[in-house]
């Protein structure tokens, strides 16, 4: 960056200064704290604590219910970031085509970012009821029985899934339209020429010139499927059915805040912490390696 | 010339299809939102509208406090925007024109910001506000929002990509960095301020666990708790009134989504990765 620059040695830091109290103070402090209790066995309501080191996560990965929610994370995370990425890769190619009302369109397909998890919670939760919802009515039609979507560990999984994909769709679209817009169309026609069919274009070619978008979308849905799926799950199934569905953070929710667990809930943040750093940095060093813009 | 055309109208159905198919559920909350207890529970279900719209808006905006919850939530929404804006531009122009001692060492401490979201540290937060006094008040919702990581980045790739001669010709007027910041990059920041507004508000507007851990008093509520207040009950829940509380708690993102989007696709999408 070579832009004009300001004299002054103070003045910088006054106009940080907001920014990076507000950070120190109820973030990096929080981060610290949360490292701190983790290492301490806190007795109901914070009447006593007492340090025992490392015991709280030695406890937790030995307990088959908490590799459970792990499991329950890993996989609901997966196939809403696969399945959704490659969904909304879809849609953005066909909606990226030149067409007239284009634009119109667009908003069609984005729209569901301004949902909140909770509001998809209850709409979805009522789609599946039993015994009333339209979801009941076509299985019953179709099936000739009707699916219990709430009752059932495989289908709760399955609807949080699809009602989390649908929440987040409109704001992967949104970025794979951004970056679809952003290519090079010679490198485009060139393979074209070069006699390359529709696949081997969209494969060799698009998709690889796409990829740092698709690493950034893979972090920020991760980052979704940790965190932002607490409403959803909350309204939809509290974690059941036979903890079928409770993911890490609702699992932390619960230990920290119904069980007063404090100790064992900061362990669990930190686990959730050092699997986001890993995956964050695990983002840079391969998306440094994808990168193929230019030329 | 034919192949193409038949290609476009091939490309309109599915567009049209996949716009409904998105769109169902949504259709589907509204058509319920004007329906009675009864015409709710009817079997085969009742797809159109029904006859008590007026009642279950009322019913969820009084009854239910969804109105006091959304107004609070605009406000704390709106507080988030407007000075998480203003410190995140204030970030970027030290970051875009100042060379000062340890800036890397900001970039970065600012950049690992990005690794920790709220719900990470919510115990330690909730002991940080409570031990504060925050408990129940607007401070709790408000402050631990006001600066972000990613409110920084866009300001500052924004500046960043603003021509040099702009901030050189400032200088030779004598301007100071406020007033630059004010008369030469603020007008060409709108973009920019429309995608940080948008995202903000929505995020802000959709803030579930934090309230819900925090907040005790049911008068300061936001709205989102109150949306999962109204599913509470689940065997005597009247879903018409949740389905109509949750086409009102919609509303306001939605509106705010659809008078920015071109800004924050312009501002945001088409920034991110270059």
């Amino acid at each position: 960056m070579q832009t004009a620059k300001f004299k002054g040695k103070l003045i910088p830091y006054l106009l940080l200064s907001p920014t990076l109290a507000i950070l120190l103070v109820f973030l990096y402090y929080p981060v610290v704290q949360t490292f701190r209790l983790s290492l301490y066995r806190v007795a109901f309501l914070g009447l006593k604590t007492q340090f025992v080191g490392m015991e709280n996560f030695i406890t937790l990965l030995h307990d088959p219910a908490y590799l459970n929610t792990v499991k329950s994370t890993a996989v609901i995370t997966t196939v809403v970031v696969v399945g959704g990425l490659a969904v909304s890769l879809f849609i953005a190619l066909l909606a990226n085509r030149k067409i007239r009302g284009a634009s119109i369109y667009r908003i069609l397909l984005i729209w569901p970012y301004s949902l909140s998890p909770a509001v998809a919670g209850v709409i979805w939760l009522f789609m599946f009821s039993p015994g009333f919802g339209p979801f009941n009515y076509l299985s019953e039609k179709l099936v000739g029985t009707e699916l219990n979507w709430l009752g059932q560990p495989a289908l709760a999984i399955t609807l949080i899934i699809i009602a989390s994909i649908w929440k987040i769709l409109g704001y992967n679209i949104v970025f794979y339209i951004a970056a679809l817009q952003n290519l090079n169309t010679e490198v485009l026609e060139a393979a074209s020429i070069d006699g390359a069919n529709g696949w081997q274009r969209f494969w060799r070619v698009t998709f690889a010139l796409i990829s740092p978008m698709t690493f950034f979308l893979l972090i920020t849905n991760i980052t979704y499927s940790f965190f932002d799926l607490f409403g959803m799950i909350d309204i939809v199934t509290k974690g059941g059915p036979l903890n079928a569905t409770n993911v890490m953070i609702y699992n932390l929710y619960r230990d920290g805040f119904e069980y007063y667990k404090t100790g064992m809930a900061s362990a669990q943040s930190v686990i959730l912490f050092l699997a986001v750093v890993a995956l964050t940095i695990f983002q840079f060093r391969t998306s440094g390696q994808h990168v193929h813009y230019g030329g | 010339m034919k192949r193409k055309t038949r290609d476009a109208l091939f490309t309109h159905a599915g567009l049209i299809v996949i716009s409904f198919l998105i769109m169902i559920p949504v259709l589907f909350a509204i058509s319920k939102s004007t329906q009675t207890r009864a015409e709710v529970f009817r079997y085969p279900p009742l797809l159109g509208p029904g006859t008590a719209f007026l009642d279950n808006y009322r019913t969820a905006w009084h009854s239910f406090n969804l109105g006091l919850y959304m107004q609070n939530t605009l406000v704390v929404a709106t507080i988030v925007v407007v000075f998480k804006t203003l410190f995140s531009m204030l970030a970027g122009l030290a970051l875009v024109y100042f060379d000062f001692p340890l800036k890397e060492g900001v970039f970065y401490f600012i950049l690992f910001t990005l690794m920790m979201p709220t719900e990470i540290m919510i115990i330690a937060l909730f002991n940080l506000v409570s031990d504060l006094g925050w408990g129940d008040n607007y401070l709790a919702l408000t402050m631990p929002f006001l600066a972000s990581a990613t409110g920084v980045f866009l300001f500052r790739q924004h500046f960043a990509s603003i021509p040099t001669h702009l901030a050189d010709a400032a200088r030779v007027d004598g301007a100071g960095p406020l007033r630059f910041l004010w008369s030469v990059l603020l007008p060409m920041s709108w973009n920019t301020i429309g995608a940080m507004a948008l995202i903000q508000f929505i995020y802000m507007w959709n803030q579930y666990i934090w309230p819900l851990v925090i907040i005790r008093e049911n008068s300061r509520q936001l709205i989102q708790v109150g949306l999962r207040s109204m599913t509470a009950v689940q065997d005597t829940t009247n879903w018409g009134v949740v389905m109509a509380g949750a086409i009102l708690a919609m509303v306001p993102p939605l509106t705010i989504f659809i008078l920015l989007h071109q800004q924050f696709t312009r501002g945001f999408a088409l920034g991110q990765e270059k």
